[in-house]
């Protein structure tokens, strides 16, 4: 018997001895480092990452992955999270940590530096970047002037077929959120049901909208303005066939939205996470922002990139961001209507 | 055939079935998560959405893909299969290591390929072309073994007795590579069930939207548990569906514990269309995506390729993807041979709860192992153990089937003459049954090993944090539209997946060469 068990034990001894030597070291783990659970990707932030660690002399280290996901992550690990500071793509999953009770409230010297409506009323998360909602258009099939200049338009019977959305991306959500904040439920309700009747045509992801314009599949998308600009600037202009248009006139299409960070409540090391979430609003990481991922810097004093409409010229709708926190019932509406 | 022998009777032996308890055992930690989930809020809600039209609509919808997508992957994978282990086709074991490859480019690039080449290809046919070409491997490989396992004796007697070479194929061999043929459509099926990527880019609507939605609207982890459980229901009926057609009869070999080698079938002026048929499939399958991010790493002006950090990523992807294909496949090993050799109501049981972690979305199994690793076993939380855990949980059925299907080609009698001459039962199980179905067993794991390598949700969330592998650094571009800085992490990735297929094909070139009996 004992001759039989070999071949058992040599496997059973495998995955043991593995997982020694991997504790053992050589996962570059690192108890006194800083972790940022970022859903912002890497491509994006990394840049800024490093220069905050060779300033400041801080040992960070980065989770990178889908902003939803980190957060259903960070509320499943809870108070043992070995997250410091939560990075996150949209307004929406920092309050859905804020309202689990996750979120650490920011110093005033932190929140101060941005203005009210960008950041949470509670002061538990701050507006690190903005980004503006557009409309990309396909310029063989409309002159700039025949796009239409509000989103509600979008619903006539001109445009079947027509306009493309990205139905389960947060920014989409968010821009829903407030139709619903600005215009009230009912109107939301029929916009989205109307998109729905009129052959509104989905899409997984804003790139996939963008894209459908380029090649004319759509006339009109509603998509988030740094895609387009990250996209010329990886093809050129002339590979970029589509266009776009800022309405300008407070309508929820022109939407300005954020990017934002938190401190966790569970941290061990809240000095070095707000000196993260302070530098994210310096003037070197905003001037970074807004030249390198082409999105709006938010403390006084950066401009933006060039090329890139000014935030005070975009007009949009007066809205305090910290409002639109109530995404349970946009999705539930986007369901119902049968967008996603 | 040796067939027809009843095993019923006998118990597996302790020391086969606590190992393979403790498999099935890992292998059931997502459901355990998901009860707990689904039952700290009632059941209230889990009626509201199951019951809703839409939700059984997309059920509907994802059964439809998968059995199209499964038919597809038969097809291909069976005729592939055969064309490349049993006639001239030319070139045949260098086609055989490329044929595989599709199974290393995730999912999502292939889909992302065909719709940057063309726009208009949405929807179902568009979901199930694509998801047919990233999955015939699973089928083709099992197939692939079976076919060069079985011994040659039972046709060559079909064809003594006047049958033709068709009826000798459907009398004798479909029979014959049936069990490898159905293990590798049940992986496929349940890959179905469980991919979001492929079919979110090309706008088919399925069941696993309405998880990732209810991720996304209240982050919580509750409703998407509870429609999780849904999921596990289906892969239980499609998985007994599986062993139903399973049947009864053995298909072990006469004569010797190794195989001879096959005569070939002669192509002839067949070999021109073959080749064509097999070229075309190739290029669908492999060089058009690859070709697509060549071109867009033509046209894009992306930051420069950091080669540190391809090689660190590679390295990574290594050692993950190899301790997943070891440990999986260790666990998977006393599963299969239970399977096999007692099909006892336990057998069936262990096998059957091995395939519950494999439907579901590797975000919630990820999550799962949040859960259980947060609360008790913190040491390794975002350590590779947990991590290769997870692959355990998504991909023990791969080598479950594996195991099971060329153990059950092995002919038990052998065990019984190695028993009389003194070995236990277990020793003779190790120097005779599984050295004969050795190659079926390394095929397993070389499955299991390219599966890791592209794994995203749960290595997004395991991995030990900064760690980098292939497939989340090729996620990470692509999710920005950086396709330029994507492509060189997608060609390695490929690169490395051809390791376990020329591995295999060496070896057995070796066995060949050496005329080994």
């Amino acid at each position: 018997m004992k001759h039989a068990l070999r071949p058992l034990a040599a496997a059973a001894a495998v995955p043991l001895s593995f997982g020694l030597a991997a504790c053992g070291g050589g996962s570059g783990f690192d108890e006194d480092a800083l972790v940022i659970y970022s859903g912002r990707q890497e491509a994006l932030v990394a840049d800024v990452i490093d220069d905050f660690e060779a300033e400041s002399g801080v040992d960070v280290q980065v989770r990178y992955g889908n902003t939803a996901q980190l957060a259903a992550q960070l509320i499943e690990e809870g108070e043992r999270s070995p997250a410091d500071v939560y990075f996150a793509q949209d307004g929406g999953a920092l309050g859905a940590l804020a309202k689990a009770g996750q979120l650490a409230t920011l110093p005033d010297d932190v929140l101060g530096l941005v203005e009210e409506k960008y950041r949470s009323a509670d002061g538990d998360w701050v507006g690190v970047s903005g980004r503006a909602r557009v409309m990309v258009y396909d310029p063989d099939q409309l002159s700039e002037d025949e796009v239409p200049g509000s989103v509600f338009d979008l619903t006539g019977p001109e445009w079947k077929g027509k306009v493309g959305i990205a139905p389960s991306n947060a920014s989409f959500e968010a821009f829903v959120t407030s139709i619903r904040v600005l215009e009230g439920e009912d109107k939301a309700r029929e916009f989205l049901d109307g998109l729905a009747a009129n052959d509104v045509q989905t899409f997984d992801n804003n790139i996939l909208v963008l894209n459908a314009a380029e090649d004319g599949l759509i006339s009109v998308g509603l998509i988030n303005h740094y895609y387009w600009y990250e996209q010329v600037a990886e093809e050129g202009l002339d590979a970029v066939p589509a266009r776009l248009k800022y309405l300008r006139n407070a309508d929820p299409g022109a939407l300005v939205n954020v990017a934002g960070a938190g401190v966790l409540e569970s941290t061990d090391k809240s000095a070095e996470a707000e000196q993260f979430v302070k530098y994210l609003l310096s003037k070197d990481a905003q001037t970074y922002f807004a030249e390198e991922t082409k999105e709006y810097p938010l403390i006084e004093g950066v401009p933006t990139a060039e090329g890139v409409p000014p935030l005070d010229t975009l007009n949009p709708p007066e809205i305090d961001l910290a409002d639109l926190d109530t995404l349970e019932e946009t999705l539930a509406m986007i369901q119902e209507a049968g967008l996603t | 055939m040796t067939g027809g022998r009843r095993l019923a009777s006998r118990r597996p032996p302790a020391t086969l079935l606590a190992p393979a308890t403790l498999a099935a055992l890992v292998a059931l930690l997502p459901l355990g998560y998901l009860v707990v989930r689904a039952l700290s809020d009632g059941v209230g809600g889990f009626v509201d959405v199951v019951a809703r039209d839409r939700t059984l609509a997309l059920v509907g919808r994802s059964l439809l893909l998968a059995g199209v997508t499964t038919a597809g992957c038969l097809v291909l994978g069976v005729g592939l299969a055969y064309l490349l282990t049993r006639t001239t086709f030319p070139g045949r074991q260098l086609v055989r290591v490329l044929a595989t490859l599709p199974l290393a480019i995730p999912s999502y690039v292939a889909a992302f390929a065909w719709l940057a080449a063309f726009p208009r290809f949405d929807g179902f046919p568009a979901s199930a072309l694509v998801l047919t070409l990233c999955c015939y491997p699973y089928v083709l490989l099992p197939v692939a073994a079976a076919l060069t396992r079985t011994d040659p004796a039972t046709e060559e007697v079909a064809r003594s007795l006047g049958r033709n070479r068709w009826q000798t194929f459907r009398l004798v061999t479909v029979p014959e590579i049936r069990p490898a043929a159905a293990a590798g459509a049940l992986l496929v099926a349940l890959y179905v069930l469980s991919d979001f990527g492929a079919v979110a880019i090309l706008r088919y609507d399925v069941f696993t939207r309405v998880i990732y939605t209810s991720y996304r609207s209240s982050f919580d982890p509750t409703p998407a548990a509870v429609l999780g459980t849904l999921l596990v229901a289906l892969t239980v009926l499609i998985v007994w569906g599986e062993h139903r057609t399973r049947g009864r009869a053995g298909h072990s070999r006469l004569g010797t514990g190794s195989a001879r080698r096959h005569p070939l079938v002669p192509l002839r002026r067949w070999t021109g269309p073959a080749v064509g048929a097999v070229a075309a499939v190739l290029s669908a399958a492999l060089l058009f995506p690859l070709g697509s991010l060549a071109y867009w790493t033509a046209r894009g002006a992306s930051r420069q390729l950091d080669v540190g950090e391809l090689v660190g990523a590679g390295t990574s992807t290594l050692l993950v993807a190899a301790l997943g294909a070891v440990v999986t496949t260790a666990l998977a090993v006393p599963v299969g041979v239970i399977a096999a050799r007692y099909r006892g109501r336990l057998g069936a049981l262990v096998e059957q709860a091995s395939y519950a972690g494999h439907a579901l979305p590797g975000i919630v199994v990820a999550l799962s192992l949040v859960f259980f690793g947060v609360r008790y076993a913190y040491p390794i939380y975002q350590r590779t153990p947990l991590l290769v855990l997870a692959y355990v949980v998504l991909f023990l059925p791969l080598a479950v089937g594996a195991v099971r299907s060329s153990v059950a080609q092995a002919p038990p009698v052998l065990e019984d003459v190695a028993r009389s001459l003194g070995r236990t039962p277990l020793g003779a199980l190790r120097d005779v049954t599984l050295h004969v179905a050795g190659p079926g067993v390394a095929a397993g794991a070389a499955l299991v090993f390219l599966t890791c390598m592209k794994e995203l949700p749960a290595t997004l969330l395991l991995r030990p944090t900064g760690m980098d592998t292939l497939a989340t650094e090729l996620w990470g571009a692509t999710e920005v539209g950086e396709y330029g800085r994507a492509a060189p992490y997608a060609a390695l990735l490929v690169l490395l997946a051809a390791l376990p297929a020329v591995l295999l094909g060496w070896r057995r070139d070796q066995l060949d060469d050496g005329g080994a009996t």
